[in-house]
């Protein structure tokens, strides 16, 4: 019952990176000539007819976006690959970026041609500095062979990268927080309009992309989207990179076809729970995902099962999370994750996850107000649906998913 | 702030430029050969005044960003995370041993300077949790005898 792949993370092991030579032996770079060989049109319509969405959280579908960014005319044109993944749980992009960073690199150029992008950015989370060394290395053997710079494999694309090392923040994995941080300000998310895709670094049309879709990319215009479509369910084509972690024997990066059920996840891949415990739950898509009860496990990892649900799938990180585990006290971690990385721009989120702390402290000690239960969801949902931007939209998502599915473990055990 | 300092951080502005987007560069550089570990005041100051920002913006950016310290730390500095995967695979544990073998509490700085401790959120190393980092290399699934090892290499 394994269902691991190898299509994004098919080169890993494969080739020492930044080694070029090793890297073209096993097929890098056919992507880009394939890429180069016809019309950004073309590209981008791969890209579409592949159905990729962003990996990066919010899943919007990347053919499209590219169309989008194409449109933008203007001498200067941004391509930010994001690589803050900044997402407790999720450590995907970091394994992409060690074991395959010619991959991503690839990825980048690839779509700088489609949407005539001039310049590259890679925004590298701090906690990653220990990857710029290979990241610089790999940009610099590029440079060397003719796939960055001025006329890329003898071809009119002039287009560069260079890596910016952001300094702690998760809400910088945000795009416009991400543009702010490298325009060196503090990383808080802008107003739109206007939007990235016309006005985004220095006021000029920029992209942003997860690293997962970068590989994405690669890997998709290397075998054609008729490869990638040929895996999944329908309405989520392709593969997706699964963080499993917590109390699980198996913890790692894996590669999965959508519609790969979590059971299949958690107990085949990572065969099961660690120390032969029972499993109290498993959270998806990192800190602001849903926590979900064993009777979840059956369920398809899939964009339309979990929007049925009204859940999401995230950046695919699957936490598992044994019976010695109190709720509450998880809860209550996740509150305070929220209160330290808000960055106090809007009411609701920076006031919201100090009440909810207060109120999980008094529930934790036993000595909740009656209106407590009642509070706690009228402030979760506040910040649902009045915070400025995703922080603090989705800060309350693990509460609410545990007041819908085990109201039992918060409230009814503490006599409320 | 004495002069050797001064003259370091100018050289750091010198070769990083003064565009406001260079001042996350410089700010990791100046804390970096600070022996421990943060900004002071009078370094912000001198950046501000050497970049032509404001003070307070300078400021701000400092407290805005974890990696920056206003107050003193240590020559390396300990992180335990406290997330979410790190506390369900028991990070107090790892934080025990540390506190044991340094003689010191998650908060404070051994005597001699060379190493201080302080919780973190999540640094994606979430696949070794409890997971533990020194400056900027992760280390995870420890026991007693690995860390002890890990904290000599340090001790030079
Ligand atoms: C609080 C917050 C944190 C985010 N963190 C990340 C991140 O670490 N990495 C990432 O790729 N996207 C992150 N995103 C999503 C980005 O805003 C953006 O949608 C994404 O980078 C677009 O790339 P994609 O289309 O390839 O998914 C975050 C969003 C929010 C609201
Ligand atoms: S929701 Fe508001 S306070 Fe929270 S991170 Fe976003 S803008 Fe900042
Ligand atoms: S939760 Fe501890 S390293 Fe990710």
């Amino acid at each position: 019952m394994k269902k691991e792949m190898a299509l994004i993370t098919e080169n890993f092991l494969r080739y020492g990176p930044p080694d070029t030579a090793g890297y073209l032996e096993i097929g890098g770079f056919t992507g880009l000539e394939k890429a180069l060989a016809g019309s950004p049109e073309e590209l981008v319509r791969t890209i579409e007819a592949s159905g990729l969405r962003g990996r990066g959280g919010a899943a919007y579908p990347t053919g499209k976006k590219m169309r989008q960014s194409a449109a933008y005319e203007g001498d200067t044109k941004y391509l930010i690959c994001n690589a803050d993944e900044g997402e407790p749980g999720t450590f995907k992009d970091r394994e992409l970026l060690e074991k395959d960073p010619l991959g991503v690199l690839e990825g980048m150029v690839i779509a700088a041609h489609g949407v005539g992008a001039t310049q590259g950015i890679l925004y590298l989370r701090e906690e990653y500095s220990h990857l710029l060394g290979l990241l610089e290395d790999s940009l610099a053997a590029m440079r060397q062979d003719g796939y960055l710079g001025r006329g890329i494999l003898g071809g009119p694309l002039d287009f560069d990268i260079t890596v910016f090392v952001g300094a702690g923040a998760y809400i910088c994995g945000e795009g416009t927080s991400l543009i702010e941080s490298i325009e060196g300000k503090p990383g808080r998310p802008r107003n739109k309009p206007p939007y990235t895709k016309a006005q985004g670094l220095f006021m000029k049309p920029t992209l942003v992309s997860n690293v997962e879709t970068f590989s994405g990319i690669t890997a998709i215009v290397r075998h054609g989207a008729e490869v990638f479509t040929g895996y999944g369910t329908p309405m989520s084509p392709g593969t997706k990179l699964i963080s499993l972690c917590g109390n699980v024997n198996r913890p790692g990066t894996y590669e999965v076809p959508f519609g790969t059920t979590l059971e299949e996840i958690v107990m085949g891949i990572g065969e099961g729970v660690a120390g032969g415990r029972a499993l109290k739950f498993v959270q998806i898509g990192g800190i602001s995902g849903p926590l979900l009860p064993k009777e979840f496990l059956k369920m398809p990892l899939s964009y339309e099962a979990f929007e049925k649900e009204g859940l999401s799938i995230g950046s695919g990180a699957v936490l598992v999370v044994d019976e010695t585990t109190d709720i509450l006290d998880f809860l209550d971690a996740v509150a305070a994750f929220f209160k330290h990385e808000s960055c106090g721009k809007c009411t609701p989120c920076r006031e919201g996850n100090r009440q909810i702390m207060n109120i999980l402290k008094r529930m934790r000690e036993g000595v909740a107000l009656p209106s407590d239960p009642e509070n706690i969801q009228r402030i979760a949902n506040t910040m649902k649906y009045a915070s400025f931007c995703g922080l603090g939209k989705t800060a309350p998502t693990a509460l609410l998913s545990a007041v819908r599915y085990c109201p039992e473990e918060i409230f009814t055990r503490r006599g409320l | 702030m004495d002069e050797l300092m001064r003259r370091e951080v100018l050289k750091i502005i010198e070769s990083q430029g003064k565009a406001r987007e260079a001042l996350i560069p410089v700010l990791k550089a100046v804390q970096r050969v600070n022996p421990k570990q943060y900004i002071p005041q009078e370094v912000s100051q001198l950046v501000a005044s050497t970049m032509g920002i404001s003070e307070s913006e300078v400021y701000e950016v400092v407290s805005f960003y974890a990696e920056f310290s206003e107050k003193p730390r240590a020559r390396n500095v300990i992180r335990i995370c406290d997330s979410t995967v790190c506390r369900v695979t028991h990070h107090r544990k790892t934080a025990e041993l540390l506190e044991a073998a340094l003689g010191i509490r998650v908060g404070e700085a051994t005597e001699d300077g060379v190493f201080c401790l302080e919780y973190s959120p999540c640094f994606g190393a979430c696949d070794v949790a409890p997971a533990i980092r020194i400056n900027d290399r992760v280390y995870g699934n420890l026991d007693g005898e690995k860390l002890e090892e890990i904290l000599q290499s340090y001790r030079r």
